[in-house]
């Protein structure tokens, strides 16, 4: 990849919000909240994080916050990474790997549905499928 | 312990960030056999005796974690560095901030990986708040010095919030491509 200008990265920019101002996504906010501090980062929060932001991209998903918080205290089932998705129960996912991260982006988020093998916390249990 | 150099560095800028430090300024400096570090922050600085204690890992002021009882991002730090002939430094003024720097020998087999440098810039941009993040990277092969310099504030101007995930992408590849460029250059 050449070297990016910041002209090019605002051009980049620009293009974005347009496609983006084309869409109706007024109250579909969507929260990520990654668990980045030692214990996540050991465990692989990076990867997820870059899962993540690629599985938002090619879904062409608006509205979306990702954030980063440090040790929530589950630290053997880091990485993990709570979900806010309007409609659904704000979620906290333990294990979240690559792979699992991109499984979240596309059946909690698209698809509203838990991903119940990796539910740690937050909805009661008779939501969640055994 | 970290698994890579730049898992110190997200640390130690973290604790800038968390000195309420609205200026940080952060210089990676490597040659064939150094990396060096350096942060510069304008937080809330520290007494000698404040400098001792933030080097014992025995030590928390509670602040962050009400439980925790240990303090272990410099202590880490420093025993990684010193494990392989490194060196580090912090000086610090209370109420004026603190400079930080440290170094790894590439030439020591213990050394740590580097680790992924635009990926550690992305998470240390990503931190909550105004504050301004300068970064300078320099590469040095024999004479020539490649080198590239990022400010959070500028970023943010042309991309808004940086927490949008439509942000973090575009700033991703940003950051990939000034990388990726000077990398290219030395080879």
């Amino acid at each position: 990849m050449a070297k990016m200008t910041l002209e090019e990265l605002r051009k980049l920019r620009n293009q974005k919000k347009d496609e983006l101002d084309k869409r109706d996504t007024e109250g579909k906010d969507v929260h990520i909240i990654i668990g980045m501090g030692t214990c996540g980062i050991a465990a692989g929060a990076k990867d997820s994080l870059d899962a993540f932001l690629d599985e938002i991209e090619k879904n062409k998903i608006d509205n979306v916050t990702v954030k980063q918080t440090g040790c929530m205290g589950l630290c053997y089932v880091e990485p993990t990474v709570e979900v806010k998705v309007p409609e659904m129960p704000d979620t906290i996912y333990g294990n979240v790997d690559a792979e699992t991260a991109r499984n979240i982006v596309r059946e909690h988020v698209l698809g509203k549905k838990l991903v119940s093998e990796h539910v740690f916390d937050r909805p009661s249990k008779d939501i969640v499928k055994e | 312990m970290h698994a890579s150099v730049c898992d110190f560095i997200i640390d130690c800028v973290q604790n800038s960030i968390e000195a309420n430090a609205e200026e940080i300024l952060l210089f990676l400096y490597e040659s064939t056999d150094d990396f060096s570090i350096k942060i510069i922050d304008n937080g809330a600085g520290m007494t000698d005796e404040e400098v001792q204690n933030a080097v014992d890992p025995f030590y928390t002021d509670g602040s962050k974690h009400k439980e925790r009882k240990v303090g272990l991002g410099i202590p880490f730090m420093i025993q990684s560095v010193e494990q392989v002939s490194g060196k580090w430094a912090i000086n610090s003024k209370k109420g004026r901030g603190t400079e930080l720097s440290f170094n790894f020998p590439l030439n020591n087999i213990d050394t740590p990986p580097i680790g992924d440098i635009s990926g550690m810039l992305l998470q240390v941009l990503m931190f909550d708040g105004d504050f301004e993040l300068k970064f300078d990277r320099v590469l040095v092969r024999d004479s020539s010095e490649l080198k590239y310099t990022i400010s959070r504030l500028e970023l943010k101007e042309v991309l808004g919030d940086l927490n949008s995930a439509d942000s973090l992408i575009l700033a991703k590849q940003y950051l990939r491509s000034q990388e990726e460029d000077l990398i290219e250059g030395d080879s």
